[in-house]
């Protein structure tokens, strides 16, 4: 089968460079140890926190934080997956073996998925139970109402910004293009609007603000979200699959 | 085999190639010659599959480049030496090309073998000199053990060894009955390696024809003389009615004429001859009337075609309205 060629061969390129060891094993260390860091120094301050800050505390959302800047080294991991062979010039040696835009560009994305879905899912769990450890008394338990769901959940997030990354480097091809765009938008602007009153309501639309519910346990006072844990991962899929869409058909249309 | 028909790539107002219509044939090698910018390199791409004809077809073996199944089997191409990830070893670089066509893994082995490589399998391609890149390209190239072979430039960049290697691989891989298809800007260079010879310039086809029959009609034959004498012999010419060319270092030229002619003529007239000497033009002066006239052309497009082109080609350019930056470079 022609595909599974193809597949096996992608898996040699993403396994031969140096930048896809270096990019997921920044995402991995800076989620755990951001997120350990956070939930220590949120054990220390519970006591002084307000009663309704106590009252919606979510220890399992918490042990998460460390993915704010974790994601970013996934950004990064999901743009040179695909970027890397437009700035190389391998494209035109890839399309060569490949001629078959689809298969050539799904094979890639296929085997960077179910990478980045490894490596994020185990970094979900350790972010978990080492900040558990972390909070002490404050901590959750993987067998609470809906923490199994955050956890996994919260591996399937990192695992779709990856993924959303990689169509939006297929559509632009380059690589500092393709960052410079995406860490600035998930790191400032996704939260800049999604905190002002005025644009809250698109805000929480974004890929980022929408697939992080999946990782809420305990729900905020004032919510009023529009769609549930599963809905917001819903839309944040969505988002993937149009810049997957979208990076699709600019290769079928471009030249190499 | 790759037949061209028609085959057209316009960007923008711009055409790079303009209605190409050849055949490389298998069993020989095939010169693509024009100057830098003729459209040599996207006429590659798009035999590849890599850019899309604005009109016109490319089939190998009859069929598109897409429609191939594991075209490296079929087709082997260098088109650029850095058209690879300088992160990755030479190994994995070629690996990962073997597995997306279903080649073996030890042909990796074998085909640094071939090029040299084995020493530097395992080291980064961005240590890679030009020339080990190069190699590394033509290792890419051969990998499916293809009846086609493609080289952009091959010897751009090598020494003098390099090309010497590249020209004996070209001219082996054709005496088995592959077909190989080089391009080059250099005439010398062709006139080395290829048996049939396409020439275009600005895009356009200029000569479709065999090495040999090109060297015959399009190296200007002239005859040489030197003479002490030369106000008398070109009177004496003048007088026999033979067209004489004074060239800059005092020298006359004869165009078409015979040695023996002239000679005896001098000698009726006791002239003394320092040199009588046939001359053939080099084919690079060939090669550069050839091109040339397609620059001339664009230059005065409102003259009539039939003045300006009085070299027999086996393809003579059509009339046809040309982009006008030609002028300016």
């Amino acid at each position: 089968m022609a595909a599974m060629q193809v597949v096996r061969s992608e898996w040699t390129k993403i396994r031969s460079v140096a930048s896809t060891v270096w990019t997921l094993s920044l995402a991995v260390v800076v989620t755990i140890a951001l997120g350990m860091l956070i939930s220590a120094l949120t054990r220390h301050e519970f006591d002084k926190m307000s009663r309704q800050d106590r009252l919606t505390f979510d220890p399992t959302f918490i042990s998460f934080a460390g993915m704010s800047l974790g994601q970013l080294a996934m950004i990064v991991f999901g743009v040179l997956v695909v970027s890397n062979e437009y700035s190389t010039g391998m494209i035109r040696t890839s399309l060569a073996a490949v001629p078959q835009r689809g298969t050539f560009l799904f094979s890639k994305i296929a085997v960077a998925t179910g990478l980045a879905l490894v490596v994020a899912m185990a970094t979900s769990f350790v972010a978990f139970f080492l900040g558990q450890a972390m909070l002490g008394s404050h901590r959750a338990s993987i067998g609470d109402p809906h923490v199994l769901r955050a956890v996994i959940g919260g591996g399937i997030y990192m695992t779709l910004i990856a993924v959303f990354s990689m169509g939006v480097a297929a559509m632009l091809r380059s690589p500092m293009l393709s960052l410079g765009i995406l860490m600035p938008f998930f790191f400032l602007i996704s939260n800049i609007l999604g905190n002002v009153d005025a644009t809250k309501k698109i805000g929480r639309f974004l890929p980022d603000q929408a697939g992080s519910k999946i990782m809420q346990v305990v729900p905020r006072i004032d919510e009023d979200t529009p769609y549930g844990p599963w809905g917001g991962l819903g839309i944040m899929v969505l988002w993937a699959v149009a810049a997957l869409a979208g990076g699709y058909a600019l290769l079928k249309k471009r030249d190499a | 085999m790759i037949e061209l028909e028609g085959l057209t790539k316009r960007y923008g107002e711009k055409l790079a190639v303009n209605n190409l219509t050849f055949t490389v044939r298998p069993g020989m090698v095939t010169g693509f010659l024009g100057p830098n910018g003729a459209g040599k390199s996207t006429t590659m791409r798009m035999m590849l599959g890599l850019d899309r004809p604005t009109a016109g077809d490319v089939r190998i073996d009859g069929r598109h480049y897409d429609h191939l199944k594991d075209p490296l089997r079929y087709i082997g191409a260098l088109l650029d030496a850095k058209a690879m990830h300088g992160g990755r070893s030479a190994f994995n670089h070629l690996l990962c090309l073997a597995q997306s066509n279903g080649i073996p893994r030890r042909r990796v082995a074998e085909v640094l073998d071939t090029v040299g490589l084995t020493a530097v399998a395992r080291k980064k391609a961005k240590g890679f000199s030009l020339g080990m890149g190069q190699r590394l390209g033509i290792a890419g190239a051969l990998l499916g053990d293809p009846r086609i072979l493609m080289f952009d430039e091959p010897v751009n960049g090598l020494d003098p060894e390099g090309i010497h290697w590249i020209r004996n691989l070209m001219k082996s891989l054709a005496a088995q009955g592959r077909t190989v298809f080089v391009s080059s800007h250099l005439m010398s260079e062709m006139a080395l390696t290829a048996d049939h010879l396409v020439v275009i310039g600005q895009g356009r086809l200029l000569a479709d024809t065999s090495m040999a029959d090109f060297i015959e009609r399009n190296s200007r034959s002239y005859i040489r003389i030197r003479s002490p004498q030369r106000e008398r012999l070109l009177d004496v010419l003048h007088e026999e009615g033979v067209t004489v060319i004074e060239s800059g270092s005092g020298a006359l030229e004869v165009d078409g004429g015979k040695a023996e002619q002239i000679g005896e003529l001098a000698a009726q007239h006791q002239i003394v001859l320092h040199e009588l000497s046939p001359q053939q033009a080099s084919l690079e002066e060939a090669f550069m009337q050839l091109t040339a006239g397609a620059v001339e052309y664009h230059a005065h497009a409102d003259t009539p075609l039939e003045t300006r082109f009085d070299t027999p080609f086996e393809t003579r350019p059509q009339r046809q309205h040309w982009g006008e930056d030609w002028k300016r470079r």
